[in-house]
């Protein structure tokens, strides 16, 4: 792959490569995350000095399906020592789906000062870089988010419903098969008990994993973006987009390759999803 | 069928350590014991007879049996993130190896729940439960 300034991204800054981590570890106005979805994976090794965001405990609401709101988002930045000026690096496995998660959230308090390690956990492994065990720890940080700002990239079912009356551009991530309606998860995951399969009227189908090159995880470059998201599948980049999957996680790696590589104005994730579509009495689906 | 004694050792174990850091440490220690299956079972590219349906780290199984009529499990992880995937192989190797192969039958998935508690990601049950009903599988061909 060439160097990610050389790829054509429209936001090439917030895309850092595996060299630039390794050269940044001690790098004090730096901090590196790990967000996985497997829970022992950050325990089993990680990128040395890096802090693990665990997205079910962090991110999460424990109790209403919600993020986390303001006061719980600054205790978690404290604990990984974080201010409102230290540069975030996101990385995790399966192509860093929980790092674009992670930054995603990360976005609606506003730290706009994050970024993602290109190819994630699996380059990182592949270049047989160093691996700890041994968990950091960092002074906690006096951290002040802002109140949490859905609007600009969130969406809402009442929102979506709006935007499939005025034919707005949907992206959905999933696999073929859950878009077809053929069945109601991922291959290979659990039902979490949508009642109905298809999908949102008008949306279109383009699988998340088609942004990445499968080998190493990095995101494919501008050119290639660009024919699978705008030639092939005709979406405007000037044009309001919602993307969506089952809860909203692979979705965010879809928002992240629209919003920054190619520049789309105004992408929301709706991270209610097809867990939550699929189960709405009365909302239109199409199969 | 109760849990066989081996078993239930390693879950009173678990049992042992509500927090989760200390549950995660045990895991890993498990993981870390992981062995492969030796060449002279199996070897690569395995059968895929063998492989753990919806299990998305790649896992093998293979049950043997012994000239004393007991078993032998062997497992296979080949995605290298597969860590939650390779603590359960230990688990259930050092649990259920060397048991008549009607005890190894009688293992059920809600051992999963027992092992992994909060460490489990809303993806991982089904491939790692899936895991535990292909050695059940096995051990009832074997029987």
């Amino acid at each position: 792959m060439p160097d990610i300034a050389a790829r054509g991204y429209a936001h090439p800054d917030v895309l850092v490569s595996t060299d630039w981590v390794a050269e940044h570890l001690n790098d004090p106005a730096v901090r590196v995350v790990e967000s996985n979805e497997d829970t022992l994976l950050y325990a089993s090794g990680h990128v040395p000095g890096a802090v693990h965001v665990d997205w079910t405990h962090d991110l999460n609401d424990q109790v209403r399906r919600d993020y986390v709101g303001r006061e719980a988002f600054n205790a978690l930045m404290s604990r990984i020592g974080a201010t409102r000026d230290t540069t975030v690096v996101f990385y995790g496995d399966r192509n860093n789906w929980w790092a674009c998660y992670a930054f995603w959230v990360f976005q609606l308090f506003g730290h706009t000062n994050a970024k993602v390690m290109d190819g994630g956990r699996v380059k990182w492994e592949k270049e047989s870089r160093p691996l700890t065990r041994d968990v950091p720890s960092y002074p906690a940080a006096a951290y002040e988010a802002p109140e949490r700002k859905d609007a600009d990239i969130r969406a809402f079912r009442e929102e979506v419903l709006k935007h499939v009356h005025t034919r707005g551009q949907l992206v959905d991530v999933r696999s073929p098969e859950e878009y077809a309606g053929t069945r109601l998860h991922m291959p290979d995951y659990p039902n979490e008990g949508a009642l109905r399969g298809g999908h949102i009227p008008g949306a279109k189908s383009i699988p998340w994993a088609r942004a990445v090159n499968p080998e190493d995880g990095t995101f494919k470059p501008a050119s290639e973006l660009k024919a699978l998201y705008q030639d092939q599948n005709g979406l405007v980049p000037a044009a309001a987009t919602i993307a969506y999957c089952r809860i909203g996680e692979r979705s965010s790696h879809t928002w992240f390759a629209l919003k920054y590589l190619l520049g789309f104005e105004k992408v929301r994730n709706y991270d209610g999803s097809w867990t939550e579509w699929g189960n709405l009495v009365g909302a239109p689906i199409e199969k | 069928m109760p849990v066989p004694p081996s078993l239930q050792k390693i879950l009173d174990t678990f049992a042992l350590f509500p927090d989760q850091a200390d549950r995660t440490n045990l895991l890993l220690s498990f993981a870390d014991k992981f062995r492969p299956v030796p060449p002279e079972i199996a070897t690569r590219p395995f059968d895929k007879s063998h492989q753990v349906p919806a299990c998305e780290s790649e896992a093998y199984v293979w049950a043997v049996k012994n000239s004393d009529g007991t078993v032998k499990l062997h497992f296979a992880v080949e995605s290298p993130s597969g860590i939650s995937a390779k603590a359960l192989a230990a688990i259930l190797d050092k649990g259920l190896s060397g048991l008549p192969a009607e005890q190894v039958a009688a293992v059920t998935p809600e051992i999963v729940e027992q092992v992994f508690r909060q460490n489990i990601s809303m993806g991982k049950g089904m491939g790692l439960m899936s895991m535990v009903n292909a050695v059940r599988t096995l051990a009832n061909r074997l029987m």
